[in-house]
């Protein structure tokens, strides 16, 4: 309270970070309120990792094939993640009406985003820690980590970088409304492949490996398996400081682009009288 | 220096462009048509009109959620279209039947989020979501999941979200809608305590409800098809009626049609019949020149065959002056008009 009797209301870098705690928070404990995530975003991606290891196997793969499988598991559940818990949610959000309160508020919505990565990121962590785990004390992984600091910075900046494509698609969908889900179902599956989420994208050819590396999971990946397996680093896309580079330019161009478009969409939607409205 | 109105508008004005299709031209629809409006700080104001009116196109250009297409929108002295966030940061929106929140956090979580979302303290937030919560009787479900909440409790604490950020002026659209008695009950004796503890803060309400509408409000504006056709004290409202006289009949068989509007309103001192119709009667309200013209009514029933079952002499309410101004109940839909429209 100030002098006045009135609250005290921040603004700022303060209205900034308590929006994004706040907004994190429904992520931050939505996996202890309802558990049905237990099934659904760890044992099914485990199913599939082990589809994918039960075939290297049958064909006598390198064992460190085994590793990358286990791995795309892994990040797998970050990407699932990004779709639905970030593409879609300004959607969702806009549907039951939390999206006035997020514009109302007198904070930036990149804050409300910056938040629902956050929450996101942590609760998909538990997620791929889960899978990594089981996955890897199952089928026998061994890594050879060449550089714990390298890998940890790697595995950040692929975050940032796969969380601002998220943020940028919030704002797309949000302006394509119905049609989300279609562009969401486009997304999902043929990013598996095209990201090399259970081989290395190098084996698609070096001009196909570059145009997928506008998805940040491909250089992501494949940064952190050459790091992971040093032991074959021909299987690598490109040098691991080379993909660190276009991850931090992917992260700043994705979230440049994000904080536009949700200024234009909001711009648009004060001016046409669509920023709120629902099922138009 | 701090402006002494907290809602001026100059010659308000939205202009949607509609299309039907991507190849088709778009279609104007006028949503609001010169608006001038003044509300002094601490008064609790209304704005009544049918579906349809643009009430709540104002208020989303009040609130920054939509732009004017002409004229001038001041909130707390501030320009909507430039200083949209400061506004932002004075203001708060209530609508109702909004369904905001997360079904999986409690009661005190959700606000406390909301409560965030404008850089409330945490202690403070938590404070004041307390005291909301014993005010409007949700204290002991502060802990309950909002997904389990009834209908009435779920708008109660979505409307307790729009009182924590403490706004200096406070949007309410609709916010009894589809309510039961008491919940309503409980929301307006809240905004009127509200009001009466803070004399300096501001209340704007859109409203179906003429009862509530002359409870509640210091003044009122009685919005149609975009214009602003009146503008007073519920109580200055009524009385430029006073010199009519107002009487309800009830009249069967209703398939008769006794006083179709045509008819009736030919008889000499009638100035204006609306009909509803009822269980086995039609229900005519007409307002009169004065008692006089009261005989030629009733002889013009009874020569149409109708059989007079009720008959009640009425004060002029809110409603008499909204059918006098606008020519039709709240309850009725505008006639179709190609010119005009509205979001709502």
């Amino acid at each position: 309270m100030n002098a006045e009797g009135r609250v005290y209301k921040a603004t700022g870098i303060k209205l900034f970070w308590r929006m994004l705690l706040a907004r994190a928070y429904p992520r931050f404990v939505s996996p202890i309120r309802e558990k049905s995530w237990l099934f659904f975003e760890t044992f099914l991606p485990l199913m599939a990792t082990s589809a994918y290891v039960f075939v290297y196997k049958a064909v006598d793969a390198p064992p460190e094939f085994i590793g990358f499988v286990v791995i795309g598991g892994t990040m797998s559940a970050f990407w699932l993640n990004v779709l639905f818990g970030m593409a879609m949610q300004l959607y969702w959000d806009k549907e039951i009406g939390n999206l006035d309160a997020y514009i109302l508020s007198p904070g930036p919505i990149m804050a409300i985003l910056a938040g629902m990565a956050l929450g996101g990121m942590v609760v998909a962590a538990s997620r791929a820690v889960f899978v990594l785990v089981i996955a890897s004390l199952a089928f026998q992984v061994t890594y050879t980590i060449s550089s714990l600091p390298l890998l940890i910075l790697v595995f950040l900046l692929t975050l940032l970088a796969l969380y601002g494509m998220g943020m940028m698609f919030a704002a797309v969908y949000l302006a394509a409304g119905r049609d989300a889900w279609q562009i969401n179902s486009l997304f999902q599956e043929p990013i598996y492949f095209i990201s090399g989420f259970y081989f290395p994208v190098k084996t698609l050819g070096f001009w196909f490996a570059a145009a997928a590396s506008i998805i940040p999971l491909t250089l992501g990946l494949d940064a952190m398996r050459q790091i992971l397996f040093s032991g074959d680093p021909a299987l690598g896309f490109l040098p691991v400081e080379v993909e660190i580079l276009l991850l931090i330019v992917l992260s700043v161009v994705f979230l440049a682009v994000s904080q536009w478009a949700l200024v234009t969409l909001e711009r648009i939607g004060r001016r046409d009288g669509r920023i709120i409205e629902r099922r138009r | 220096m701090r402006s002494s109105l907290a809602i001026e508008t100059r010659n308000l004005g939205r202009v949607y462009k509609i299309r039907h299709g991507r190849k088709s031209e778009p279609k104007e629809l006028v949503a609001l048509k010169d608006v001038n409006l003044e509300v002094p700080r601490g008064e609790f104001f209304g704005l009544l009109g049918p579906n349809g009116a643009g009430k709540s196109t104002l208020i989303k250009i009040l609130s920054t959620l939509l732009l004017p297409t002409s004229g001038v929108a001041l909130v707390d002295g501030l320009d909507v279209t430039r200083d949209m966030v400061e506004i932002r940061r004075r203001i708060s929106l209530v609508s109702g039947g909004e369904n905001s929140g997360f079904g999986f956090l409690s009661v005190e979580e959700n606000l406390w989020m909301f409560a965030r979302f404008y850089g409330l303290d945490s202690r403070d937030a938590r404070q004041r979501i307390h005291e909301m919560l014993e005010i409007v009787g949700l204290a002991d479900r502060k802990h309950t999941r909002i997904g389990e909440l009834s209908t009435g409790l779920r708008q109660k604490m979505t409307f307790v979200r729009g009182f924590i950020p403490d706004p200096n002026v406070i949007f309410l659209d609709e916010p009894t809608l589809g309510l039961d008695v008491a919940a309503a009950r409980d929301i307006r004796a809240f905004v009127k305590d509200w009001i009466r503890r803070y004399p300096d803060r501001t209340i704007l309400l859109t409203t179906h409800y003429m009862a509530e509408a002359d409870e509640l409000c210091d003044r009122l504006a009685i919005i149609d098809r975009g214009q602003v056709l009146a503008c007073d004290t519920p109580a200055n409202l009524k009385r430029s009626l006073q010199q009519d006289t107002i009487y309800l009949l009830r009249v069967a068989p209703p398939d008769s049609k006794p006083a179709p509007n045509g008819t009736l309103e030919s008889v000499p001192g009638v100035r204006q019949v609306t009909v509803a119709a009822g269980d086995g009667y039609s229900e005519l309200k007409l307002r009169l020149a004065g008692d006089d013209a009261l005989g030629n009514v009733l002889s013009h029933v009874a020569a149409q065959g109708s059989t007079l079952l009720s008959l009640e002499k009425r004060e002029p309410t809110l409603e008499d002056v909204f059918i006098h101004l606008v020519g039709r109940g709240l309850s009725e839909d505008a006639p179709p008009n190609g010119a005009q429209g509205s979001d709502e």
